[in-house]
């Protein structure tokens, strides 16, 4: 049983190394300790057995293991069997558990190994790849390089081909015209073969003669003469002359040419020499000015030694002059560059006013005198054209006496016409006058008229009526007026409307007194309506009647 | 414009005497001198052929009437009609017959170019100059009448003589640098003589009154080279035209070129260009007969008149036939103005013959075939 036991302790000591956390309180002391015999007391004492007993019931209970103790067992004691069954269970349960580890870390093994074998194997593919991919890049190029050779070979092979096709059009045109001009020798030497067999077999050969009826002079009168050496000599002596003479006027002409270059060549010197000290004056200050006066002493002992006359013919002088005159150039061109940064920073630095204001005033400067400038063409156009006003009147003098006498001739006719029409207007005013007058008197008589007949109707019917009226007797008379003014209007008025119509020349002066005259006939009632005229009670009575007796106003209007 | 009446006339040969007073026409057999004001006929002289060639002497007291096919020449005096020179070459024929300047000398070449004759009628001698070559411009006076310059051809060698024209002694005789020689020319002053290659190589080598060479010219080689030559009245600038269509321009001074003109078929550079515009009279057919037709087409010839062209304008090109020899192409005609201040080219087929300037310079005058066109310039104008 000890060995048993001693594995049960060791099994124990690792089952409580792996353990419950109920276990703790029991013995903290002994749970590290591998193979310590020591420590089963720590568990399990006398004491505490049935505790135990239970506990570890649980605990196998919690594995899954037949239980060891039941608390239904009449005897305390353990029944060993069941005990040892459930420690061969624990056991096999462990040894299960440590083969299934064993394989777990087993196969861990195998599978870190397969990861370090494949991240082995991944890193080799990526070089790999990395690798393929360079070479792959350096193909293109290649290939691209070579497409580009294969591009200007091509091109190459096109302009050989042209220039083959140059030569060759142009060996063919060489060709032709040998080919021509050998057949045409051939022609000639066939002629000329003809020919002299021609001659030699033509016994009769004609021979060269002159046939002059007489020798005429020369043309110059001179005799002619025997050629001996001396006109050799001559000969060649008036060729040499003549070849001479050329010459001479050539060179003549290149000296000249040659002088005036020259002096070109000096007023350009001299002017750049004049530019450049005036810059140097104007730009450097006082200090430099002493240097440049020494500059200008070096120039002008330059120019002293320069005698434009003298040193015309001298190479030395020439070369000297060419050297000055790029030595003032390159001055020249470096001062322009120093205006142009000037110039330039200026543009940049604009708040300068040391280096803006000139430009501004001569801006300003420049406008004025463009104003001034347009002032004084305006100025001058309008003096020309009153100049040639002036001489164009005074020139056209028939002119303007014609258009004098045609002028008085219009005015004339302008005043008489005028004179006519004032008469007729004063005709006109006259006669409007008179229509109006007449108007207002028809007006007034036909108002008193229709008064007269208003009354008149009145007592008719206040006649007729029932009531009598004791104003009777005193309207017949008026009545009576009434009727014969009414003739007297009635009169008027057909005289009227007959002078109306006897003078249809002023039917226009007409038109407006008879509206007046219309408008005057119109009024009348509305007249003796609106404003009661303070004559007699009988007016108002006549409004009132008409008032009452719709009928009278129908009536009294016309 | 007044027109005098048509004369007949045979060979083209009619021409004014040098000094302006008479006008002698050839009609097959007959010389026919008139006065060139009134047009009167002041003598008729009847050689004995057809005549093939007719010159003026320099100082119009003779006239030269050359008979190729009989190998005969005439000579007649205006001033003694009576007067007779005849110039018989015999078997040996006669290709071409010229005055020397001075008036009094005749030289015929013979046929087959094997010598040239010398014929004086001061004195009837006789010169022969040998071998002679057979080229576009064999020969050439001076201006001033006093050196003849001739090409000559030896053992497959070009050779040129200088002679003086007082008793024709040879003045020098040199070779020259060309393999087949083509023309050669006096400039205006005397002193240079350019001479030129054929047109299988562009070569113009100059040399100066006493033999030396002065200096050659080269454009470019192995196409077609040089067609035409001239020099400017001043003795100053060359103007040679070459087959590639361009005029190249020599200074006397270093021989080389100054100026160079193109000819382009499309021109755009120019001031003013000068078109020729044809105007056909429309016949209508139905009213005349065939007679009135063939009269009015005679007697209405084309108008023409000349409008100025917009640029650009394109020249029609004829493209000529490149398997035959001396093609078509290139400056065929030169003319300096005689203030040297224009140049004057015919470029291309174009059918204009000559063309001439007159002696004020102000105006040019070109002669096609059928036709004849006076140009005037302007103060400004630089007609190409």
């Amino acid at each position: 049983m000890m060995p048993e036991s001693s594995l049960v302790k060791d099994h124990y000591g690792i089952s409580v190394k792996c353990g419950a956390p109920l276990l703790r309180h029991f013995n903290q002391s002994s749970l590290p300790l591998h193979g310590n015999t020591n420590a089963q007391s720590a568990f399990c004492t006398q004491q505490n057995v049935p505790e135990c007993l239970s506990h570890i019931n649980q605990e196998v209970s919690s594995l899954g293991l037949r239980t060891i103790w039941t608390e239904l067992d009449e005897s305390s004691d353990l029944n060993v069997v069941t005990v040892l069954n459930c420690m061969h269970d624990l056991i096999q349960l462990h040894r299960r558990s440590l083969r299934t580890l064993e394989n777990m870390e087993v196969e861990q093994l195998k599978s870190s190994s397969k990861l370090d074998y494949l991240q082995l194997s991944t890193t080799r593919l990526k070089e790999q790849l990395e690798i393929s991919k360079r070479e792959n890049t350096g193909l293109l190029e290649r290939e691209r390089q070579l497409q580009q050779k294969v591009k200007s070979l091509q091109n190459c092979l096109k302009n050989e081909k042209e220039e083959m096709q140059k030569l060759q059009n142009m060996i063919a045109s060489r060709a032709t015209q040998y080919n021509h001009d050998m057949k045409r020798k051939e022609r000639d030497l066939n002629k000329l073969k003809e020919r002299l067999s021609q001659l030699l077999v033509d016994k009769k050969e004609r021979k060269q003669a002159i046939d002059v009826l007489n020798n005429i002079g020369r043309a110059d009168g001179k005799r002619s003469v025997w050629k001996t050496e001396k006109t050799e000599a001559k000969h060649e002596g008036e060729m040499y002359k003549t070849l001479l003479s050329d010459y001479d006027a050539r060179q003549r002409d290149l000296v000249l040419e040659n002088a005036e270059l020259r002096r070109v060549l000096y007023q350009v010197k001299n002017d750049m020499v004049s530019l450049l000290r005036l810059k140097k004056l104007t730009q450097k200050g006082v200090q430099n000015e002493r240097d440049g006066t020494q500059a200008n002493s070096e120039e002008e002992q330059e120019e002293e030694g320069f005698d434009l006359g003298k040193e015309l013919f001298s190479v030395h002088a020439s070369e000297k002059l060419t050297n000055s005159i790029r030595l003032q150039w390159r001055r020249l061109k470096s001062h322009v560059e120093q205006l142009d940064s000037q110039v330039s920073l200026a543009q940049v630095n604009a708040g300068k006013s040391s280096e803006t204001t000139p430009r501004e005033n001569h801006e300003e400067e420049v406008d004025k005198l463009k104003l001034e400038i347009q002032e004084c063409k305006d100025l001058i156009q309008t003096q020309q054209h009153l100049l040639q006003h002036q001489l164009s009147s005074s020139c056209d003098e028939i002119t303007s006496l014609r258009n004098d006498g045609y002028m008085l001739q219009e005015k004339e006719r302008l005043r008489g016409e005028w004179k006519t029409l004032e008469g007729q207007r004063s005709i006109f005013e006259r006669e409007r006058k008179n229509f109006t007058e007449a108007a207002i008197r028809l007006s007034h008589e036909r108002k008193a008229f229709e008064e007269d007949r208003a009354t008149w109707l009145k007592h008719q019917f206040l006649s007729l009526s029932p009531c009598g009226d004791p104003k009777k007797p005193m309207l017949s008379n008026p009545t009576g007026e009434t009727e014969l003014n009414l003739q007297l209007t009635q009169e008027k008025l057909s005289e009227f409307l007959s002078d109306s119509a006897s003078t249809p020349k002023y039917a226009s002066s007409s038109s407006p007194s008879t509206v007046d005259l219309h408008h005057a006939l119109h009024a009348t009632p509305e007249n003796l309506l609106n404003k009661p005229k303070v004559k007699t009670t009988d007016t108002e009575e006549s409004r009132n009647l008409w008032e009452d007796f719709p009928i009278l106003q129908e009536l009294s209007e016309p | 414009m007044n027109f005098s009446e048509v004369f007949k006339q045979s060979n083209q040969l009619c021409k004014v005497s040098p000094d302006g007073k008479y006008l002698a026409t050839c009609v097959q057999y007959r010389l026919v001198i008139r006065d060139v004001n009134t047009l009167q006929i002041l003598n008729l002289y009847t050689c004995l052929d057809q005549i093939s060639h007719m010159e003026w002497s320099s100082d119009s007291l003779f006239i030269l009437c050359a008979m190729y096919k009989r190998a005969l020449v005439q000579v007649w005096s205006l001033e003694q009609p009576d007067w007779h020179c005849k110039i018989d070459e015999g078997s040996i024929g006669l290709v071409s017959s010229r005055w020397s300047p001075d008036g009094r000398h005749i030289l015929n070449t013979t046929e087959f170019h094997l010598r040239i004759t010398v014929w004086s009628l001061c004195t009837k001698a006789v010169s022969y100059i040998k071998y002679p070559k057979a080229c576009q411009k064999g020969l050439d006076f001076s201006r001033d009448g006093c050196y003849m310059a001739l090409a000559e051809r030896r053992d497959c060698k070009d050779y040129v003589s200088i002679f003086v024209c007082d008793d024709w002694h040879l003045l020098r005789h040199f070779e020259t640098e060309t393999q087949d020689l083509s023309g050669l020319e006096w400039s205006p002053n005397g002193c240079v003589l350019a001479v030129w290659e054929s047109c299988l190589e562009y070569k113009m080598s100059l040399y100066s009154l006493d033999g030396r060479l002065l200096s050659t010219y080269s454009a470019y080689e192995w196409s077609l080279g040089i067609k035409s030559v001239s020099w400017s009245p001043s003795s100053q600038f060359l103007a040679i035209g070459s087959f590639d269509e361009k005029v190249r321009i020599l200074n006397h001074i270093t021989w080389k070129k100054i100026a160079q003109f193109e000819h382009p078929a499309i021109i755009d550079n120019t001031k003013t260009v000068y078109k020729e515009i044809e105007k056909r009279p429309a016949v209508s057919s139905d009213e005349m007969s065939l007679h009135d037709i063939t009269v009015a087409s005679s007697l209405f010839s084309t108008q023409s008149k000349y409008d100025i062209s917009p640029l650009p304008v394109q020249i029609p090109v004829v493209k000529p036939d490149p398997d035959r020899a001396n093609p078509k192409i290139g400056v065929s005609a030169l003319a300096f103005s005689s203030d040297s201040r224009y140049i004057a080219t015919k470029n291309g087929g174009f059918q204009v013959h000559s063309l001439n300037w007159h002696c004020s310079g102000d105006s040019l005058i070109l002669i096609g075939k059928d036709q004849l066109c006076l140009c005037y310039m302007d103060a400004d104008q630089n007609n190409e």
